[in-house]
């Protein structure tokens, strides 16, 4: 139900029930605020946000109210600009200074702090407090956040966001009256793998991004371009922004159907492996520094010779289209085990052919009970634990809801909603840090956790099945919007069967998440190619001499046997990266590229959702995209991004949603091409050297419509997928996003970005493969993911690495026992040291040994290992 | 000599009464007699007509919040319902509560009983501040003397009510008296105020239905039960029914406490304390504790209730009469207050947790002869914006200002003099 409200003097339509702060913003009207936020809801702290309102037309004298705390009612009239409510913001202001430090010129937020925004639009400047300031001792947080309190104005943001919204314990509240302190009981890192977060809700400087505080650059001095983040499949948007050629910082970009206002740890600290020191920067051959010139001969060489291609999940769609091109398509191989490639393309197909819906995170968060099958979700895909955290508040808010508590009024819809929590499930082989919110947390090993798929489908289509089974048939039967999430990184095709057979039980009410292992994986698996283990086996069978491998450290992603086998096999391996793995060490010829940072491209995420990235940084001639070195090598002639782009889809028509990710290049606003850069105040900064000095001239870039120059369109009128910045007049921090926001919370404006390329019931879903036989003896491997490391990439990211724990290697104490292993054992895995010393997990489930993914084990299928104790 | 229902049977040496004792004084009589006599609805019936009016200092009409809360739980569905008591007393000058669980636990006990059911409540949770340990110690053992004797528990005296009550030791701020903040503190959380609505009748403690009551008013309510609303009414001097504790301290030659009929004046509430310290006169009093305006000479005969004493330009608070006689600064007590209530600021909202300390600052600049006529100058700025309410996000501040805005508007004068380095009233 909508309402009418005039604010001065505007007549506005607003949904019955939402707070006036809200409603305002959404219209654009300014008013100040500080402890609201889009996601955290109305505190009504600060009291920033005072307005004054009239009840109706016979009110003549009306009341100061804050408009966080106020609903929008029919007839309500609304004076922003009233006198005394001016006067009364401003006030606040004074107050909110009387400790803080003002010490703009040495704070990394100055020039993009709401703080600074707020006080300029109070047009509060005179501070009369004359009095010694309240000082704070800071704490050590760990090496991805500052902390400077005596900044603070106590919004109660961090807490809020850090405990409330993202389940963690160990930041808090201290102290009272001007004494509040937010901070850990001790100094210690901040456990949340959301704390970076804090970084951005943060309105202030009191906490800011480390590594961003270490290699500063002012807001001002930097270009920021529209990114995705290439280290999940999920696919949060990201702002990369650099100066000098050198990505600074990683921030949230907005995206109202997926990360909303907020990124996990590894996705915003995670992308700065690109300026890690594993940067692959020369040409080599046989390992020694050679020319650009040699290289590539020696690379066309290779390629005339024949050679097979191996592509990579982490590289973009049109790189590893690019590399197909080049050899053919049956010479053209997924960078991953055999098994994970018909893992994915089986996912493709379920999720193609539905019948349950690819729920994005903002639908995951409105469903109302949830299956969890495999998954360690905080450490696979770790947006989408938070937003399972959200899921699980439904029964609470549909409770104070009941009672007619304003959902805004986050603390109140709390306690309302009597602590009640919205059914959810896991069926995990291992303790989980989703625990806390499910309401049933099932251990067992991964074939057990298929096998309970399975009786769950039986349990809907009126079969027989185990009691438990049965009780969680009925709650999804129950729910109005059941979710079922299971993927790829068990490595059991068993189990996202036993998702697929469920979902079909339940029929369309069903929303279905399937997460495949990496960023670009579902992209790789729609160009097709077996994996490495067929790759090995063509070149055995010399089908072609040579290989090229495409961004992939193939040892973490397949059997290393089977990388042995392809190295044995090829006489030349030639390798493109943008980072030194063992992969372009041992290749005989070996080409740096761009990273996902220096190049456009896209990725499809587990949804199906093409989404551009853009060159944040402009490529060094060493280095340019992959897809243009094999362009370069034969694979076309293609000039620019979407040139390519427009060939991929006349190959596979099926793609050409892959268009719509972005406005093409040609795209123009009406000041021209969008500019990265902020808006310059003077005529010219530190950085606006163009036309005077012949270096510092912007070159173009012909993959995007954006400009590397301080000249172009920016903020509002940019298409969405090109946002640089949510840069409005008098708004430059992260806050400013409500501008861009059709409603708070709610797609951006023109549409959230990116192209869904399934549709459900695109096609019929094929009988599942007969499933690889599990032989041998010993328990079964579980793979154990971490959010501070994922893949190569990510620990190639010296702040992620800071954040990374050591390899683990669990079993339960009861299985050791039977091995006749204790604590701290070193153990052999199939004969292999295994270099985690043993730990026993008594919450682990029973049957299985669970090992760190990466450096000790690569990706590959379920199988069995041998346990035993090292000689 | 007046009735002193309240006080009357606290034994001399203040240590409470055993159970076995407090039954032959009549305790209890009131909830036995209650739970076959009469339906909650008429409980609430006899409450709402003798007037009681919540001594926890806004006066809001007891039996109005009760029938609120039984409308408001029709709404709630099955489950549990509270009662909490504020035993959090921390207004300065205010000592009534104390006494009341110290030396009179079983009465609060059997009020609490009957409060709960009348509005329905399962569960009694009596919340005590730290620095009250003898009433902590009192209160548990009257709870435990209690229980055994079958008044609390299941099916209480066969009536089929029941009813759970336990003490919450809290440490205890200013702010858990604030009685969202005190359900805060309850729950373990951070005791600062919560916004209503919801109202905790709505969704109170763990969102359920909460009524909070306090000490004091309880304490009358057994009283009230076991002789009728007209006997309560006609303990009072005014329209106001029933006795109340009055605290009288500062300069006074016996400051103490005193339980005598609602609306009795100041001036004779003074006169029972001895008259003012030492023969001097009166400069001025707060009627109703700390956070309540200044009256002086012309108001001592105003009835000491909260219709009355809000008509004279103050507040009935507590009852807590702070008296200042002509050798006392009232800026340095004004500054005093500031101090305490900017220490007490639960830190939530801006204008209290950073305005506050800036007042007492200045207060204390103005006392030490260091102050500027900027400084009276921002104190007129803080009465300003804190004057009316909505401005901060509970009442805390807006109290914290009222002795600053009354002395400011009285003692101007004293106020313009320390300007000049000199208190005209001060003992040097």
């Amino acid at each position: 139900m909508s309402v009418r409200i005039e604010i001065d003097g505007r007549i506005i339509e607003a949904k019955a029930g939402d707070d006036l702060l809200s409603v305002c913003l959404s219209h654009g009207i300014d008013v100040p605020y500080f402890c609201w936020h889009g996601a955290l809801g109305s505190l009504g702290a600060c009291r920033q946000c005072a307005v004054r309102v009239y009840s109706g037309p016979d009110d003549a004298t009306g009341k100061i109210v804050m408009s966080c705390m106020t609903p929008a009612t029919d007839g309500l009239r609304v004076s922003v600009a009233d006198p005394e409510a001016s006067n009364f913001r401003a006030r606040v202001i004074e107050w909110l200074m009387v400790n803080h430090p003002h010490d703009c010129p040495v704070c990394e937020e100055a020039g993009s702090c709401h703080l600074q925004d707020m006080t300029v639009a109070t047009g509060h400047n005179e501070r009369r407090y004359r009095f010694d300031k309240r000082t704070h001792r800071n704490q050590d947080l760990g090496p991805l956040l500052t902390h400077e309190m005596n900044r603070c104005i106590a919004c109660y943001r961090c807490t809020r966001f850090y405990r409330d919204y993202a389940g963690g314990r160990d930041l808090d509240a201290f102290g009272a009256h001007d004494n509040v302190y937010f901070g850990r009981a001790e100094d210690g890192v901040l456990e949340s793998p959301f704390a970076g977060n804090l970084a951005e809700v943060c309105p202030t400087g009191v906490f800011n991004d480390k590594g961003w505080s270490h290699d500063y650059a002012r807001k001002w001095d930097m270009r920021a371009a529209p990114s995705i983040c290439p280290h999940c499949a999920v696919g949060c948007n990201l702002f990369v922004s650099e100066r000098d050629g050198r990505v600074r910082r990683v921030q949230n970009r907005y995206h109202g159907a997926l990360n909303g206002y907020f990124l996990c740890d590894r996705g915003r600290f995670g992308p700065l492996h690109v300026v890690s020191p594993q940067r692959f920067t020369a040409p080599q051959i046989a390992g020694a520094v050679v020319s650009e010139h040699d290289a590539v001969v020696a690379a066309r060489a290779a390629i005339e010779q024949g050679a097979i291609g191996i592509g990579s999940p982490r590289a973009s769609l049109e790189a590893n289209y690019a590399l197909r091109k080049l050899v053919g398509a049956e010479r053209f191989f997924a960078g991953v085990s055999d098994a994970e490639a018909k893992l994915v393309r089986r996912i493709v197909e379920i999720l193609r052919a539905g019948p349950g819906q690819i729920a994005t995170l903002s639908e995951i968060e409105a469903c109302d009970a949830v299956l969890v099958l495999g998954e360690d979700l905080t450490n696979v895909a770790p947006r989408i634990a938070l937003s399972l955290r959200q899921t699980a508040r439904g029964a609470e808010r549909a409770l104070a809801t009941q009672k007619g508590v304003a959902h805004w009024l986050d603390q109140a819809v709390r306690t309302a909603g009597e602590g009640r929590r919205s059914p959810i499930v896991l069926a995990t082989p291992a303790p989980d840090a989703l625990d806390d919110v499910a309401s049933l947390s099932l251990r067992l090993d991964p074939l057990s956790i298929a096998a309970f798929g399975d009786a769950v489908a039986t349990a809907l289509a009126g079969g027989d099945a185990p009691n438990k089974a049965v009780n969680i048939a009925n709650v999804l039967a129950a729910s109005e919007r059941p979710l079922i999430i299971a993927g790829a990184s068990l490595g059991a095709a068993q189990i996202v069967e036993a998702a697929a057979a469920i979902v079909a039980a339940l029929g369309t009410k069903a929303r279905i998440v399937l997460i495949a292992p990496e960023a670009n994986s579902l992209g790789l698996a729609l160009l097709g190619g077996d994996g490495v283990e067929a790759a090995a086996a063509a070149l055995e069978a010399d089908v072609a001499r040579n290989v090229i491998v495409l961004e992939n450290e193939l040892f973490e992603r397949a059997p290393r046997g089977a990388v042995d086998r392809l190295f044995a096999a090829a006489t030349t391996v030639v390798a493109l990266d943008a980072l030194t793995t063992e992969i372009s060490a041992r290749a005989d010829v070996a080409l740096p590229v761009a990273a996902f940072s220096e190049s456009a491209g896209t990725f499809v995420n587990y949804e199906g959702r093409a989404q551009r990235f853009f060159a944040a940084v402009q490529p060094q001639e060493y280095a340019p995209a992959s897809w243009r070195r094999l362009a370069a090598l034969g694979a076309g002639d293609w000039a620019t991004l979407d040139a390519i782009i427009k060939d991929l889809i006349a190959d596979q028509p099926e793609l050409v949603g892959v268009v719509g990710a972005a406005p093409d290049a040609s795209c123009s606003c009406a000041h021209g091409k969008i500019a990265r850069a902020p808006r310059p105040l003077s005529a010219h900064t530190a950085d606006d050297r163009a036309g005077r000095d012949p270096a510092a001239t912007p070159k173009p870039d012909p993959d995007s419509p954006l400009s590397f120059g301080m000249e172009g369109a920016r903020g509002a009128d940019v298409p969405a997928a090109l946002l640089t910045g949510y840069e409005t007049h008098g708004l430059h921090s992260a806050n400013a996003v409500t501008r861009f926001e059709e409603e708070i919370g709610g797609p951006l404006r023109g549409g959230d970005p990116g192209a869904r390329l399934f549709k459900q019931g695109d096609a019929a879903l094929s009988p599942a493969a007969p499933f690889a036989p599990i032989d041998g003896h010993g328990p079964l491997l579980v793979p154990l993911d971490d959010v501070f490391s994922g893949s190569e990439t990510g620990r190639a990211s010296a702040l992620l690495a800071a954040r990374a724990p050591a390899p683990r290697l669990l079993l339960h104490p009861d299985d050791a026992a039977a091995l006749g292993l204790a604590e701290c054992a070193s153990v052999m895995l199939d004969g292999v040291a295994c270099a985690a010393p043993l730990t026993l997990e008594p919450k682990l489930a029973r049957g299985v040994v669970a090992v760190s993914v990466g450096k000790l084990l690569p990706r590959g299928p379920l199988r069995r290992v041998v346990v035993e104790a090292a000689r | 000599m007046s009735e002193t229902p309240l006080t009357g049977r606290a034994q001399p040496d203040r240590e409470p009464h055993r159970f076995a004792e407090w039954q032959r004084l009549g305790g209890y009589d009131a909830l036995r007699g209650a739970l076959k006599r009469h339906s909650p609805e008429a409980l609430v019936a006899i409450v709402e007509a003798s007037g009681l009016r919540g001594r926890g200092g806004a006066g809001f009409l007891t039996g109005t919040k009760w029938r609120l809360m039984r409308k408001a739980a029709e709404a709630a569905g099955e489950g549990p319902r509270y009662l909490c008591v504020n035993g959090d007393e921390m207004e300065p000058g205010s000592f009534k509560d104390r006494l009341l669980m110290e030396a009179l636990p079983h009465q609060l006990i059997e009020g609490a009983m009957l409060a709960a059911y009348a509005v329905g409540a399962t569960e009694v949770i009596i919340l005590v501040r730290d620095a009250y340990r003898a009433a902590a110690v009192a209160l548990t053992r009257a709870i435990t003397e209690a229980e055994s004797a079958g008044l609390l528990g299941r099916n209480i005296l066969g009536s089929g009510f029941g009813l759970k009550m336990r003490l919450h030791a809290s440490a205890g701020r200013y702010i858990v008296g604030e009685e969202t903040a005190l359900i805060a503190a309850i729950e373990g959380e951070r005791p600062v105020p919560r916004h209503r609505p919801p109202y905790p009748a709505q969704s109170g403690l763990w969102g359920r239905p909460t009524t909070v009551n306090n000490v004091e008013t309880l304490s009358a309510v057994p009283h009230i039960v076991q002789n009728g609303a007209e006997w309560f009414q006609k303990l009072s001097r005014t329209e106001e029914g029933g006795t109340k504790l009055y605290g009288i301290s500062g300069r006074v030659n016996r400051p103490q406490l005193i339980e005598a009929p609602m609306g009795t004046p100041a001036g004779e509430l003074i006169e029972m304390a001895g008259g003012i310290r030492d023969g001097r006169k009166l400069l001025a009093f707060q009627p109703g504790g700390g956070a309540t305006a200044f009256l002086q000479e012309a108001d001592l005969d105003v009835p000491m209730d909260f219709a009355h004493v809000k008509k004279a330009g103050s507040s009935l608070g507590t009852g807590a009469v702070i008296v200042l006689d002509d050798q006392s600064c009232p800026v340095a007590a004004i500054g005093r207050h500031a101090r305490f209530y900017a220490r007490e600021s639960c830190g939530l909202c801006t204008p209290c947790r950073d305005g506050l300390p800036w007042v007492a600052k200045l207060l204390d600049a103005l006392e030490a002869g260091h102050g500027t006529q900027q400084d009276i100058d921002l104190l007129h700025m803080h009465v300003e914006l804190a004057g009316p309410s909505g401005r901060s996000f509970c009442d805390l501040m807006a109290g914290a200002m009222t002795p600053v805005k009354s002395g400011l508007e009285r003692f101007g004068d004293i106020f313009a003099a320390h300007l000049k380095g000199h208190c005209p009233v001060g003992r040097s």
